[in-house]
């Protein structure tokens, strides 16, 4: 199972008291990410959920290299990140495809952008289009597909690169529930299977942001919980479920319901401090 | 008819016959409608000229009238100007816009893109772009005229100050609005500072820089009649000048009407043009309209 580091190994992601500050535009300063410590074991699939608007997303563009912290460390493989890593895979919360590209050449983008020859990058786009369910789409315009569609092509552009290190925020939201529990499936398969596709390497690292606890505790090894924002990790609860999993079947365990009324213990405290602040801003 | 009235037509044969038949039916009398009244307009306007001016409530020497400036048209094309053939004029002006109009887009274009990108080079040159762009470019055209002389020159000089600054601002500030996200997946997926300029600032910065392709076209024209106009041996700008100096107002408006169908036959080719570039697009640019 993927439940950690070997010991003595070196944790694919470290970040060791990263801080996260931004300046808005009247001037203030806002803390997003305080004094945060989080560990991702090699291979390790990591859930973070937390209240709306705590810092999960910031957490994430420090990891991918896309921001630097203000104070504290990010580490990748033990060492500091320092602008973007080629083994780095993000799927942004927010649509970011290509709108003036078709769906194929959107897939085919990662592998081109890092000097595959066209034949081979289109080839190994239309095989991920395959998976994602969007053969038939490769001519498209983004414009002209649906928002589930547009994330698995999302999906798709991320995994053609084949990333050691997978960066999810909120992947799944845009997608109906059917697609949800496919997708889901669909990724626990890729994120083992990938260990067979790279020889002597292992599962992909992931780190998952979602707002749904089920799907957390369903997909992870450990689920992080976010303190209400700035924020920082509250607590830290294993996933020990059997896998190979099956998202349908697991959430039916005694075992799985256990985990949850205690996640969910935890991490309603925090979205309550979140919403009684609203409120009292808007008062 | 409003369009509210034509979809409540559309309701009440609906029931009928096919909703598809009836709304595509619906739809084509209104452009029909909308063409009819287009020429009306323009038969009534033209048609309160001539009478107008043929009753003389308006002088009809200094605003001339619609079958005198037909005529004069009829005779320009049928036995050519005082400086050669129609053809010829009008060619020669469409030469000097199209060269100005291509140079001031070029620069445009490449300098907007590389201030947008390059922090430093905004920040450096930003002043004195701004300086340029107050300053009323057209009384440039003199100048011009002194530096280049009489001949072509010195007209696509005039049409490219005019054409590049729209151009120059557009694709900056298109370069500046790029999608932060569209920038990041991109720097994700593996694109270098090159490659985010080429294959994501310069696609997303198209559809401003197009916006600014359709005045600017019309800002080339206005450059090289402009320079015309002040001296040159050929040209619709030229004609201009000679109707004028000969007492000649019909002559006048006959150019300005050469001139309407010129920049109007241009306009349709840049729309099409962004039609073909711009598929990728929910509602192509033009379509609404
Ligand atoms: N560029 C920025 N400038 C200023 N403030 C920012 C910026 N980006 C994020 N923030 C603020 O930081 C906080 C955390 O934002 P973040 O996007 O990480 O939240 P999140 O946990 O991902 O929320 P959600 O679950 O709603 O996506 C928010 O209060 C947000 O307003
Ligand atoms: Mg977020």
């Amino acid at each position: 199972m993927n439940s950690g580091n070997p010991p003595g190994g070196v944790p694919a992601i470290e970040l060791r008291g990263a801080s996260k500050v931004f300046r808005t535009p009247s001037g203030e300063v806002h803390t997003a990410v305080r004094d945060l410590d989080l560990t991702v074991g090699r291979g390790e699939f990591v859930a973070v959920v937390g209240p709306t608007g705590c810092g999960k997303s910031t957490t994430l563009t420090l990891v991918s290299g896309l921001e630097e912290p203000t104070e504290g460390e990010v580490l990748i493989d033990g060492g500091p990140v320092e602008g973007i890593r080629p083994e780095v895979g993000f799927v942004f919360q927010q649509d970011a495809v290509f709108p003036w590209r078709t769906v194929l050449s959107n897939v085919a983008a990662g592998p081109r952008f890092r000097g595959v020859p066209k034949a081979e990058a289109r080839a190994r786009a239309r095989d991920w289009l395959g998976r994602v369910g969007l053969a038939a789409f490769a001519d498209r315009y983004p414009h002209q597909l649906s928002g589930g569609q547009r994330k698995r092509v999302a999906l798709a552009q991320t995994f053609v690169n084949d990333p050691a290190i997978l960066l999810m925020d909120e992947p799944f939201s845009a997608l109906d529930v059917q697609t949800r529990a496919l997708m889901s499936d669909e990724l626990l398969e890729l994120w083992g299977g990938s260990r067979g596709s790279r020889p002597g390497a292992q599962a992909a690292s992931v780190v998952f942001v979602t707002h749904d606890l089920e799907e957390a505790i369903a997909l992870a090894d450990k689920v992080v919980v976010m303190t209400a924002g700035p924020a920082t990790v509250k607590q830290v609860f294993p996933i020990g479920l059997p896998r190979p999993r099956k998202v349908e079947s697991v959430r039916l365990e005694p075992q799985f319901v256990e985990l949850y009324r205690e996640i969910w213990a935890c991490l309603g405290e925090e979205v309550r401090i979140t919403r009684e602040r609203g409120a009292a801003r808007v008062a | 008819m409003s369009p509210e009235a034509v979809s409540a037509a559309v309701a009440v044969r609906g029931s009928k016959e096919g909703r598809t038949e009836a709304r595509a039916r619906a739809a084509r009398q209104y452009r029909l409608l909308v063409l009819g009244a287009r020429v009306l307009l323009l038969a009534v306007v033209l048609g309160a000229w001539e009478v107008l001016a043929r009753t003389e409530v308006i002088d009809p020497f200094n605003f001339s009238m619609p079958s005198r400036i037909w005529d004069q048209i009829v005779q320009w094309t049928m036995h050519g100007t005082a400086q050669g053939s129609l053809g010829e004029q009008i060619w020669y002006t469409l030469q000097e816009a199209l060269l100005g109009w291509v140079i001031g887009v070029a620069g445009g274009v490449v300098l907007g893109i590389v201030l947008g990108r390059v922090r430093f080079m905004a920040d450096v040159l930003g002043p004195y772009i701004k300086v340029l762009n107050a300053l009323p470019r057209i009384v440039l055209a003199p100048i011009f005229l002194i530096w280049f002389g009489l001949g072509p020159a010195s007209k696509v000089a005039s049409a490219v100050v005019l054409v590049f600054f729209p151009v120059f601002f557009n694709a900056f500030q298109g370069a500046r609005e790029v999608d932060r996200n569209l920038v990041a997946n991109a720097r994700i997926l593996g694109a270098g500072h090159r490659q985010v300029t080429l294959q994501v600032v310069v696609p997303s910065a198209t559809s401003w820089i197009f916006t600014s392709l359709h005045v600017s076209f019309g800002f080339a024209l206005i450059g090289a009649i402009v320079g015309e106009y002040l001296g040159a041996s050929k040209g619709i700008g030229l004609l201009v000048s000679v109707s004028q100096t000969s007492f000649n107002p019909a002559g006048v408006y006959a150019a300005m009407a050469i001139l309407a169908v010129v920049a109007l036959l241009a306009e349709g080719l840049l729309t099409f043009a962004e039609k073909r570039l711009f598929r990728w697009k929910p509602g192509a640019p033009g379509d609404g309209r």
